[in-house]
């Protein structure tokens, strides 16, 4: 369990069994997920729990993430399987609390509530 | 990851806000990369500067960053949106130059120079003897693992801006020499350019950081640059091992039908309403042979051709000649010049161009560059 941006949050999970590429996939300006390919089309990340196992594509995808928060439209905080360090950047520069853990992100479950806090000894659960 | 006290401190805010954001975004991104500290380096190569890009939220963050932080290390840039020499005649609109003018202003004033290029190892003096740096552009991050002599992450625009601002960075296993995780035996015979950019494009998908490529020999420049091009596009991985591997990790075959696989997905056109070459930009090098190619020939259909400021000469002059639009500063990438308004389809032997061409909604004819001579010179 790696705690790569420190923060508590509580809401419904969205969460993706592919890849998540910000640049290009998610609009930056309201959260939806643009991309016609991904599982999650149409649907948007704001103010959810985001789990997906890992970034994707462009570097610069960390300014979307970015952009997201400035916009009001970021998750509330992000639960990786595997961090990369756009996915850990981006939510740095934003201050969205990320968590990268297989664990974690395999307990969780779309559509249902959890709480992400980072200063507990289990970071992410199930509420 | 170990902190120097100093690096501690300047976490804790001891050195102002903007070097407070750069060890957060440092530290974040070396947990997640398993870094056990950070190291020196003696360039950044920032990616984020084409307000396509990053919007007007990043180009508030960087408003903010330049009214405080300045560069430690050398720092260069990537392509913005437009060549201001020719912007005119695009027709963009003004809020779109605004932000990218903001942009370029804050970049300069925390320390960068104007490079505004992809393909830096064409253009600059790579550091002599090696070394660590910090590259976000991903075809620039694997050419200098690979072919310069260099160590680089695959870095995110913030990390590297993190890296120009504190001349640090995450040591990586990716730093420290890691080796293959994966092999890609090549079972064809001298591919060109076209082929090398699908062989990187299917490479990066079955690499993870580091990816052995054995069964090319020694590929030219140019095909280098494109396999560079193509890798960085698909996937994470962020350098080349060219040769014949000990048979340590997982090896797959790319051959002829590995090949058409790759191209079916990237090649979605049949012709196309212009010719876009330089993704990445062209190099003088490439300027060069493609003026002798031309020759007293002209384009029968309309040809943008992409390079650094830095490439522009007598090549460029008898493109121009031969009735191409040469732009610098910018490239085909998320371009506001090549839009689904302006062309519906385009011809190109760049898979990385033809990536983002696609993403944006232009459609792409993928051919090489010796099939496009031919097509439409006439």
């Amino acid at each position: 369990m790696r705690v790569l941006v420190a923060g508590s949050a509580r809401g419904v999970v969205l969460k993706s069994a592919s890849p998540i590429n910000f640049l290009g996939a998610v609009d930056r300006s309201t959260g939806v997920i643009t991309d016609g390919s991904h599982e999650l089309h149409g649907r948007s990340v704001r103010g959810t729990i985001l789990a997906f196992p890992s970034g994707a594509g462009s570097s610069v995808g960390a300014y979307t993430i970015y952009s997201l928060k400035a916009e009001g439209a970021a998750p509330l905080a992000m639960v990786c399987a595997r961090a990369d360090g756009t996915v850990a950047s981006g939510c740095a520069a934003a201050g969205i609390p990320l968590v990268a853990s297989e664990e974690a992100y395999d307990i969780l479950v779309g559509g249902a509530e959890a709480v992400v806090d980072t200063s507990l000894d289990v970071p992410v659960s199930r509420a | 990851m170990e902190l120097t006290r100093d690096e501690e401190e300047a976490l804790a805010g001891g050195a102002g806000e903007a070097e407070q954001a750069a060890y957060r975004i440092l530290v974040a991104a070396g947990e997640a990369a398993g870094a056990e500290r950070l190291v020196p380096v003696s360039w950044a190569h920032l990616s984020g500067v084409n307000y396509n890009t990053i919007g007007p939220a990043g180009e508030r963050f960087l408003a903010d960053m330049a009214r405080t932080a300045r560069f430690r290390i050398r720092a260069t840039v990537n392509p913005m949106g437009y060549d201001r020499d020719s912007v005119d005649r695009y027709g963009l609109p003004a809020p779109f130059i605004e932000g990218q003018e903001s942009i370029a202003r804050s970049y300069g004033v925390m320390g960068a120079e104007p490079s505004f290029t992809c393909a830096p190892y064409d253009v600059l003096d790579m550091p002599a003897g090696g070394g660590q740096v910090a590259l976000a552009e991903s075809n620039a991050a694997i050419h200098a693992n690979s072919f310069d002599n260099l160590h680089t992450n695959k870095e995110s625009s913030f990390t590297a801006l993190a890296s120009a601002i504190t001349g640090k960075s995450p040591l990586t296993p990716l730093r420290g020499g890691a080796g293959p995780d994966a092999e890609v035996r090549v079972r064809m015979d001298d591919p060109d350019e076209l082929e090398c950019g699908l062989l990187g494009y299917f490479a990066g998908r079955v690499g993870r950081e580091s990816v052995r490529i054995s069964g090319l020999g020694a590929p030219d420049r140019r095909r280098c640059k494109a396999l560079c091009g193509g890798m960085g596009t698909s996937g994470t991985c962020a350098k080349i091992v060219l040769g014949e591997g000990g048979g340590d990790c997982e090896a797959v075959d790319f051959g002829r039908e590995e090949a058409r696989a790759v191209r079916d997905e990237l090649d979605t056109a049949d012709g196309g309403d212009a010719i876009v070459l330089g993704s990445p930009q062209l190099g003088p090098q490439e300027l060069a042979d493609l003026a002798a190619r031309v020759g007293g020939r002209r384009f029968t259909k309309r040809c943008i051709v992409f390079c650094p400021r830095a490439a522009r000469g007598a090549a460029t002059d008898h493109l121009e000649a031969a009735g191409c639009e040469v732009l610098s500063d910018c490239c085909a990438c998320l371009s506001p010049l090549i839009t689904k308004e302006a062309a519906d389809s385009v011809i190109t032997n760049s898979v990385k161009g033809a990536y983002y061409l696609n993403a944006g909604g232009v459609r792409t004819d993928l051919e090489p560059l010796s099939e496009i001579l031919r097509g439409y010179l006439g």
